[in-house]
């Protein structure tokens, strides 16, 4: 029966392509990445406990019952079976109920915004999103890149991410989770690779006509100092990043090539989420930036209640590294968050 | 201010070899068209019987008219967009620049979404709700004809589009702050609001309309418990309908706004948060996507129940699984972006209530299951969809389990994999269903049969192609490829960008033979008439009258004491019998208000698009005052005299009567 051919086909497709995903989500380099690999595996095997048998069924009962078998029981009033009916609620409830306590504790986990677990100090990397290419800033080394990011093997990598056009998805496939880069706002992503390599880097959501062309190379350097190699030659070769030379990266390019910058203006990441927090978004000079608060938090769609107090108290300890010399005060704060609400 | 707005000469794309030469096809098969019907003198019949009709037969026949039409548009960019990506592998830039490529992948979602299903469901349900629920017509009639011609309208906007400008560049979603005027400038966003705004309102009023019918207009006797399945899973669909669609209304408008007058609800400056339009968004679009499955859920139960010549299993939980479905609807739509950085405890919660949608989903399957058990299954076409798609929507329903999973989502979300996911269901569900439906009722509309040798190949060709299409694109979902994307440089994604593409050519295979079949049908009308009405010894009322039915439907109102009320009337001896005396009926007058009203609107919508601001006031008093006119009409009805029911209905009956012994013993 031509069905059956087809699924068997389909079935020796299936093993091909569980060979061939090498370089996507399920060729994961990072723990993030296995854990939704592993995520993923497991809840369609447990769906397809139902699934198969409804497919088989199906075809099973159209073969059986087809018009013409007279020899088969014919029962055309019968339309009610309370133990059919308590069997067909309680399986895919029971499918469910598993699935769901899968989903609650899986979700909590992988929570994008929590970050990982490990030994290793993790560094921090503000991404934005621009039209159409994508910036690294690396705040603890004062450099930045665009379309391309480093980062050495088995060391927790914690993004900023922002947007300074239209939303994005900062995604690298083969390290797991994905996050909005959205303008005036700053999302959170923690990701880490358990394996040395280049992996593709992509922007998954839509923003216009060069998003074909917003693509970066992650790679994961072997060890930190590889990692230190490729800082110390950003530096080198790079140009600084202030206001005036940020504008002119913003502006809109496609296949944008790799660039450095060997120097970054301290703050750049809060301006560039900040631009769009007054009604005169047009700051020229960096005066009205040193006394801008990090942003992080206040436009936060995350779970700050989820972290514990010693986390937070990290948390903080950390935006005072990143931005040293910027003072933390509570009237500053709302002023801009005043300045907001206008 | 210019006359004509911003419109200039630059405005029509005569640069576009591609869109020259569709507008010139286009163009001549309109005058072909036009030529034949001045030919056969058919102008006043176009007029007086279909386009001014108010009968909810023909309204549904020309609502699924143009959704083949628009399934011909929206198919081309199909076709399109899989070429263009089969030719733009290993970094070659294809033949459509993202300018023209943008443009095609919104016009496609939109289209397929709200010009071809929604009015391929709309259509059937006009045919069929109100002959199964032993109605004469839909409790307002001239609403419905108004509905129908502000769908049109949306339709004939986003179709102008093609020659007079652009179409928005933002996918079917539009979100902002894309689809702001900082991002958008021209007048493709302009366009993709009012062709929506304006369709949408016929949509809006069409669920009324029809909740309306279903609470008034039942036969004597039906309870709300014994009315047909489709009719329930249609009644569900338009209680969502009135639910969602003021929100995309008022979405829609929050976005006009911004691009229109300078606020800034969605804008990135100025306070605006772009993450409150893609709430709003989805908080109808997720309602939308079962708007436009339920009714199929239906169709496929009725076909079911018909071909098996057996009583539908478990009727009660088909009705509250499909309740179910449509009050968990509305509350799921935060997995559309699981991704925007919400917290764990949200994204759970949301996740957790989409695989809650699984269950009375799953349920349903289950009675289809137990309905074919212990009957006698005729494989017909409408059976052979129903049977493609218990097999396509259960994968595609695992796959959407999976992706409401958060975890996996954030590795899947805007994959190939999730195209492949919604197209296994909107498709292998939705569409699936309205085939069905399509070869189901078709004798009943039109008064005769389909071929059912082409139909078969048609299903056929659909049923591969769609796997063909769609498998790939899991699998590239999978290896990190995501979607709009215009061309690609990745070696390993090639064989299955190429392996889609094939599909795509089956499926239009698929569609060119439906088209076939429906003129080789047409043409052999004569040898193929339905006579009784009843040809597939149905369940429901609609069976009970002629093919295509009397314009009242039913000289005397059914009595119904069953949910296979047909059924019951003929294992009674009831059925097809001769009243002594016939009563005058009431029956509503065909008016042209609603497509004046329509043309107006339509005109006010266009004008607004180009910023012609001077016919956006005339379109708009002019559609009042027509309203008004039509408001304080009285001469809106006329009554069908029982003689003329009478010569009408011995017709049909002596016909029945000649064949009765054929249908009764075969």
């Amino acid at each position: 029966m031509f069905i059956r051919k087809l699924s068997k086909a389909m079935l020796a497709v299936g093993a091909f392509v569980l060979a061939g995903c090498e370089g996507g989500v399920l060729d994961p380099k990072g723990q993030v990445g296995m854990d939704e690999k592993h995520l993923i595996v497991v809840a369609t095997l447990l769906m397809l406990i139902v699934v198969i048998p409804v497919i088989f069924m199906t075809l099973y009962f159209a073969w059986k019952y087809r018009d013409g078998r007279d020899h088969e029981i014919y029962a055309p009033k019968w339309a009610h079976s309370k133990t059919i009916e308590i069997v067909v609620w309680l399986i895919p409830i029971v499918i469910v109920i598993v699935l769901g306590i899968i989903t609650w504790n899986s979700t909590h986990d992988l929570d994008p915004y929590k970050p990982l677990e490990h030994d290793a100090k993790p560094i921090t990397v503000q991404v934005v999103s621009l039209d159409w290419k994508w910036l690294f800033i690396y705040p603890e080394y004062g450099i930045a890149s665009v379309n391309e990011l480093a980062f050495p093997t088995n060391v927790p990598v914690n993004f900023k991410i922002t947007s300074d056009t239209a939303m994005n998805s900062f995604f690298i496939p083969q390290l797991g989770s994905q996050i909005y880069s959205m303008a005036g706002m700053a999302t959170k992503l923690h990701l880490i690779a358990n394996e040395p390599g280049t992996f593709k880097g992509i922007s998954a959501n839509y923003s216009g006509a060069g998003f074909a062309g917003m693509k970066f190379n992650a790679i994961a350097t072997p060890t930190a100092d590889d990692f230190d190699a490729w800082v110390t030659k950003v530096k080198q070769q790079g140009s600084p990043l202030n206001v005036q030379q940020y504008k002119q990266l913003a502006k809109k390019s496609e296949n944008n090539p790799v660039q450095y910058y060997g120097s970054v203006q301290q703050g750049m990441f809060n301006y560039i989420v900040m631009q769009y927090m007054h009604p005169d978004s047009n700051m020229k000079s960096m005066g009205s930036m040193s006394g801008m608060e990090d942003m992080e938090g206040m436009h936060d769609m995350g779970n700050m209640k989820g972290m514990d107090h010693a986390q937070h108290m990290q948390h903080m300890q950390h935006m005072k590294d990143m931005d040293a010399d910027q003072t933390h005060s509570s009237t500053e704060q709302s002023s801009i968050a005043s300045g907001e609400a206008e | 201010m210019s006359f004509l707005g911003k419109i200039t000469l630059e405005s029509i794309p005569y640069h576009e070899p591609i869109i020259m030469v569709t507008l010139a096809v286009v163009g001549v098969i309109g005058l072909i068209i036009a030529a034949l019907i001045t030919k056969h003198q058919k102008w006043g019949i176009l007029w007086h019987d279909w386009i001014t009709s108010v009968d909810h037969k023909k309204l549904g026949i020309m609502y699924i008219l143009l959704a083949l039409i628009m399934l011909i548009r929206g198919f081309s960019d199909a076709i399109m967009m899989r070429t263009q990506q089969a030719l733009a592998t290993n970094g070659a830039a294809g033949y459509l620049p993202p300018e023209h490529y943008d443009q095609i992948f919104t016009a496609h979602g939109v289209i397929m979404i709200i010009f071809m299903a929604m009015p391929f469901m709309i259509g059937l349900m006009n045919l069929v709700l109100p002959l199964q629920i032993g109605a004469r017509d839909v409790a307002f009639p001239f609403l419905n004809n108004l509905s129908f011609w502000l769908t049109a309208s949306g339709a004939v906007l986003i179709n102008i589009s093609l020659g007079l400008g652009e179409f928005a560049k933002t996918g079917w979603v539009a979100y902002p702050p894309l689809s702001e005027l900082a991002y958008s400038p021209g007048v493709g966003v302009d366009y993709y609001i009012w062709a929506l705004q304006i369709s949408g309102i016929g949509t809006t009023l069409t669920g009324v309309n029809f909740i309306a019918t279903v609470l008034k207009m039942r036969a004597p006797g039906m309870k709300l418990m014994q009315m047909p399945i489709f009719t329930w899973t249609c009644t569900w669909a338009n209680i969502l309908i009135v639910a969602s669609f003021p929100i995309l209304t008022a979405v829609l408008g929050l976005l006009t706004l911004d691009r229109y007058l300078d606020f800034h609800f969605f804008t990135n400056d100025g306070g605006g948060n772009a993450m409150m339009y893609i709430n709003l968004f989805w908080a109808w679009g997720h309602p939308e996507v079962y708007i436009l499955i339920l009714p199929a859920f239906g169709i496929f139960s009725e076909v079911i129940s018909t071909f098996t010549s057996k009583r539908l299993f478990g009727y009660s939980s088909m009705v509250w699984a499909s309740g179910a479905i449509s009050i968990l609807g509305f509350i799921v739509w935060l997995h559309h972006f699981f991704t925007m950085g919400s917290s764990a405890n949200v994204n759970a919660f949301f996740g957790v209530m989409t695989m809650v949608i699984a269950v009375p989903t799953g349920v349903k399957l289950f009675n289809w299951l137990f309905t074919i058990y212990r009957g006698r299954l005729r494989i017909t076409v409408p059976v052979l969809w129903t049977l493609g798609f218990m097999v396509t929507f259960t994968i595609g329903g695992m796959t959407g389990v999976l992706l409401a999973v958060p975890g996996a989502d954030y590795v899947l979300h805007n994959s190939l994999f999730l195209i492949a996911h919604f197209h296994n269901t909107i498709l292998g569900g939705a569409v699936f269903g309205y085939m069905a439906g399509f070869a189901f009722w078709f004798p009943k509309a039109m008064g005769f049969h389909l071929n059912e040798r082409l139909g078969k190949a048609s299903f056929w060709c659909w049923q591969i192609g769609f796997y063909v299409a769609f498998m790939p694109l899991y699998v590239l979902g999978f290896m990190g490829m995501t979607r709009r994307i215009n061309h690609t440089d990745n070696p390993a994604w090639n064989f299955w960008i190429y392996f889609a593409a094939v599909g795509a050519f089956i499926i239009l295979a698929g569609i060119i033979l439906q088209f076939v079949q429906l003129y080789v049908s047409f043409r052999d009308r004569q040898q193929n008439l339905d006579t009784t009405g009843d040809p597939w010894n149905g369940h429901t009322l609609e069976w009970s009258t002629s093919s295509p039915p009397q314009c009242y439907n039913f000289a005397t109102l059914p009595h119904v004491s069953d949910i296979d009320a047909f059924t019951d009337m003929k294992e009674k001896g009831q059925a097809y019998q001769r009243a002594q005396k016939y009563q005058p009926i009431h029956m509503p007058k065909n008016t042209a208000s609603g497509i004046f009203m329509a043309a107006c609107i339509t005109a006010v919508g266009f004008a607004a698009i180009w910023h012609i601001w001077w016919l956006a006031i005339v379109g708009f008093i002019s559609a009042f005052v027509l309203f008004l006119v039509r408001a304080y009409d009285s001469d809106v009805d006329y009554y069908v005299q029982p003689k003329d029911v009478a010569l009408i209905e011995n017709a049909h009956l002596d016909n029945v009567a000649a064949n009765l012994t054929n249908l009764a013993r075969g």
